[in-house]
């Protein structure tokens, strides 16, 4: 009787217990194609965004898109990786730099701007894209500058210092939202939610080329800052960083650069800066 | 050693938290006991809601409802609860409508949890004097019910001081929302994170004990 | 169904409950109405948001692996926190202070924390002084804030449910002769299980639940980032969150179907053996606090 009683009690724990890992367990194997825990083998380990369209984007069959995607293919091409061997993994901003230093990846192509801070941690080859930042709005919308804003709605990502500074220096009456993520204040934005959606304008034509947005939205065009994507790798790693800087400059020459630019920006009246040289930041 | 603490409104934030806490504990307490009401009430429809309800809304996570009463309620369906040209007021609203929803369902079920200690006899005396439903509520049952609640409901309320830090996801300036800033922009993370700890501490601790306390105090004996 | 909180309806009252009833679907169907509306106003009901569900593409490569993610992160959570809280709740009840003190501490700590916080701090925590990858840090964090939190809360359920059972039982599984172990193990924890189970399930929910929270700001890759990813692009914010949810609703449903089912076949079997009490008695006692933790819900009103 007392036996009966404790296998049951202990039944009921394993029982929870299994049922748990069996669920786990059962979805484990339908984990994409994303996994870069095999090192070796003739592999390359690039870190990229995965939620960024025109930058970087998870496309539904599993394979990767984007500026950024393009050039990380290019740069790794150009160091001996065919596009096969390399293992895409996701960088999220908050990231790179750990994962950068302790060598999770070898380089990474994130909407990456170099800035002072960032180089005290990691070395960065590039520039090859001169962004800024900037607004997006509706397609009949009347904001044309910065001040337009007053009175007006503005989202952006949690935490973001672009927005911030919109609000304390140039629109201080602007209402500021703020989501997680670039998509939620994309959707506001075409419900009617918000005026204007703030942060680099390479992600915001990005979002603005997409198939399901053509057309709705269109780039103020206002260069509020300047912000230069840089590849970043491990700090004192300087011969990968003279072969990155070789492989952009070769991008641009033999004219692979300005296609990319056209295939993910192309749709969204984004006006490129010319490429940028190698080394020449501008502040 | 705390200078980092410097140019960072903390008692502000925590005010803040306490804020959406002491609102949404009000409006959880009022649409949760109707829930409860609702779940015991002699329509059948009105106990499937507050059935559908409860399943329904505890088995979502609080991130995903706080997100949608902002993109959803507000963005699409054009609640912004009064305050469709202040951000940061209809953030904060949202935000306590959302956290009211959510902590509603388990409210609902402390009380029913509550209303099933009340003896039979308690409401059979009710109705043998004529009392209606809604009086043998009101008048008999729910007094009873909610003084052996105390210590479930103490714990809903400690749940909800907690989970008000979800309320950051959008952009309400609450404790995480700052602690989360003050991450990425100072080096001491660790002792960041022990300061907000302590403020958590501070804040859910002297509940427990006050409420557990009041609830032995007032508790019906039996 | 009877209760003893209203008079089995006579023609008056029924009539007055069906005009109830009526008035009660007339408002909710106005509400599901003007919701419909303001969804197609906003062009939120058009096909081509909803159409990428139908595909197999949105699941295997977005809406699986990120299930797949939280299930393992909830799964691994719940597999160490379960018997980490027993032990904690039964070290909370021990006769010698130095163990008693030190658990209680320790679960009325991490009680109060919010779980958001105790994620973010492991995440620095293995990010500063351990080896763990980049890839596998998210989940570390996560697993390691839910273990804490829900073990602390697990413990006190723990707790509760041994201290709801009559002292006589501890009484005469000394005067037999058992040592504290044995009662523990084979006179208390036995009879506890079952009574405790409805709040062990509701804590097991809160897990799968708060796996969210490690998505928004740790990054761990679970249904929620998925979902964001997904929206990326197909552009369809609003109804993949409604899809999430969903999933949510039915991944903890079958979780408390499974569990309710426990239950009763535990039940049942026990009733030959002279059951003890039952699971009402415990869900008045529960401390477990959390994001609510009570039953299963047995459905149906009255007392």
């Amino acid at each position: 009787m007392k036996l009966r009683k404790i296998t049951a009690a202990t039944a009921a724990v394993l029982a929870l217990g299994l049922a748990a890992t069996a669920c786990g367990s059962s979805d484990d194997d339908s984990d994409s194609g994303s996994s870069a825990s095999s090192g070796g083998g003739g592999k390359i380990k690039v870190g990229i965004k995965y939620d960024q369209p025109g930058i970087g984007l998870k496309e539904p069959d599993g394979s990767f898109s984007g500026f950024d995607v393009d050039v990380a293919t290019y740069v790794a091409k150009q160091l001996g990786y065919e596009p096969n061997q390399i293992d895409w993994v996701e960088t999220k901003s908050a990231d790179r730099e750990t994962a950068i230093s302790r060598g999770d990846v070898k380089f990474i192509a994130a909407s990456y701007s170099i800035n002072d801070e960032r180089k005290a941690k990691v070395d960065f080859a590039g520039p090859y894209l001169l962004a800024h930042q900037d607004l997006l709005v509706k397609t009949d919308s009347d904001i044309s500058k910065g001040t337009d804003l007053n009175g007006k709605k503005l989202c952006s990502v949690t935490g973001s210092t672009s927005a911030q500074n919109i609000h304390d220096t140039i629109a201080p009456k602007a209402q500021l939202k703020e989501y997680s993520g670039y998509s939620e204040c994309i959707a506001a934005l075409q419900n009617g939610a918000v005026d204007a959606v703030t942060t680099d304008d390479s992600i915001l034509a990005g979002f603005a080329a997409q198939d399901k947005y053509k057309g709705q939205f269109k780039l103020a065009g206002l260069k509020l800052s300047n912000e230069n994507y840089g590849i970043g790798l491990k700090k004192g790693d300087s011969a990968t960083l003279g072969k990155i800087n070789d492989a952009l400059t070769k991008m641009v020459s033999d004219g692979s650069w300005q296609k990319a630019v056209d295939a993910n920006f192309g749709p969204a009246n984004y006006k490129n800066d010319p490429a940028p040289k190698i080394g020449d930041i501008v502040k | 050693m705390f200078d980092f603490l410097e140019g960072y409104d903390v008692l502000g934030a925590f005010w803040m938290t306490v804020k959406l806490t002491a609102l949404s504990a009000l409006g959880s307490l009022v649409w949760g006991t109707l829930l409860a009401a609702m779940r015991v009430s002699p329509v059948p429809l009105m106990r499937g809601f507050g059935t559908a309800y409860v399943n329904i809304v505890r088995n979502i996570p609080l991130t995903v409802i706080i997100v949608f009463s902002s993109l959803g309620l507000a963005d699409v369906f054009g609640m912004t609860l009064g305050a469709s040209d202040d951000f940061a007021a209809q953030g904060f609203r949202l935000a306590i409508l959302g956290l009211a929803a959510y902590h509603a369902a388990f409210v609902c079920e402390a009380i029913r949890s509550g209303i099933n200690t009340v003896p039979m006899g308690q409401a059979e005396a009710a109705r043998a004097i004529g009392l209606s439903f809604s009086q043998t509520l009101r008048l008999v049952v729910l007094p009873q019910a909610f003084r052996s609640v105390i210590g479930p409901l103490a714990n809903v309320l400690i749940a909800l001081t907690k989970n008000t830090t979800v309320a950051a996801a959008i952009g309400v300036a609450e404790a995480a929302y700052l602690m989360k800033k003050m991450i990425e922009n100072e080096a001491q993370t660790l002792l960041i994170g022990v300061v907000f700890a302590f403020g958590f501490v501070v804040l859910t601790l002297p509940t427990g004990l006050i409420l557990g306390w009041l609830g032995k105090r007032l508790a019906v004996k039996r | 169904m009877s209760s003893v909180l209203y008079d089995s309806p006579g023609p008056r009252a029924r009539r007055r409950n069906v005009v109830l009833s009526v008035v009660f679907l007339v408002l909710l169907a106005l509400a599901l109405w003007w919701v419909w509306q303001k969804m197609d106003d906003k062009n939120q009901l058009r096909w081509p948001l909803w159409e990428p569900f139908t595909t197999s593409e949105a699941w295997t490569t977005y809406l699986l692996p990120g299930l797949g993610n939280t299930l393992k992160a909830a799964a691994l959570a719940m597999v160490i926190a379960l018997p980490l809280g027993a032990f904690f709740g039964i070290s909370r009840m021990s006769e010698h202070r130095w163990v008693r003190v030190p658990a209680g501490v320790v679960v009325e700590f991490f009680r109060s924390i919010p779980v958001l916080l105790l994620m973010l701090f492991a995440n620095e925590v293995y990010a500063r002084s351990s080896g763990v990858s980049s890839e596998d840090r998210p989940m570390y964090a996560v697993v390691t804030g839910l273990v804490l939190y829900n073990a602390s809360v697990l413990a006190e359920i723990v707790r509760a449910g041994i201290l709801a059972l009559p002292r006589g039982q501890t009484e005469a599984a000394y005067a037999i002769g058992l040592r504290k172990g044995q009662t523990m193990t084979s006179i208390l924890l036995p009879q506890s299980v079952t009574a405790m189970l409805p709040a062990i399930v509701s804590q097991l929910v809160v897990i799968v639940k708060d796996t969210a929270l490690g998505g928004v700001m740790i990054g761990y890759a679970e249904l929620l980032t998925a979902r964001s990813t997904l929206a990326a692009n197909y552009a369809n914010v609003i109804p993949s969150f409604i899809v999430v949810a969903i999933i949510f609703i039915a991944v903890n449903f079958l979780l408390t179907s499974f569990a309710s089912w426990l239950e009763g076949r535990l039940r049942r079997s026990k009733r030959s053996t002279g059951a003890v009490l039952g699971a009402e008695k415990v869900e008045d006692l529960n401390p477990a606090g959390v994001s609510g933790s009570f039953g299963t819900g047995t459905g149906g009103g009255g007392i």
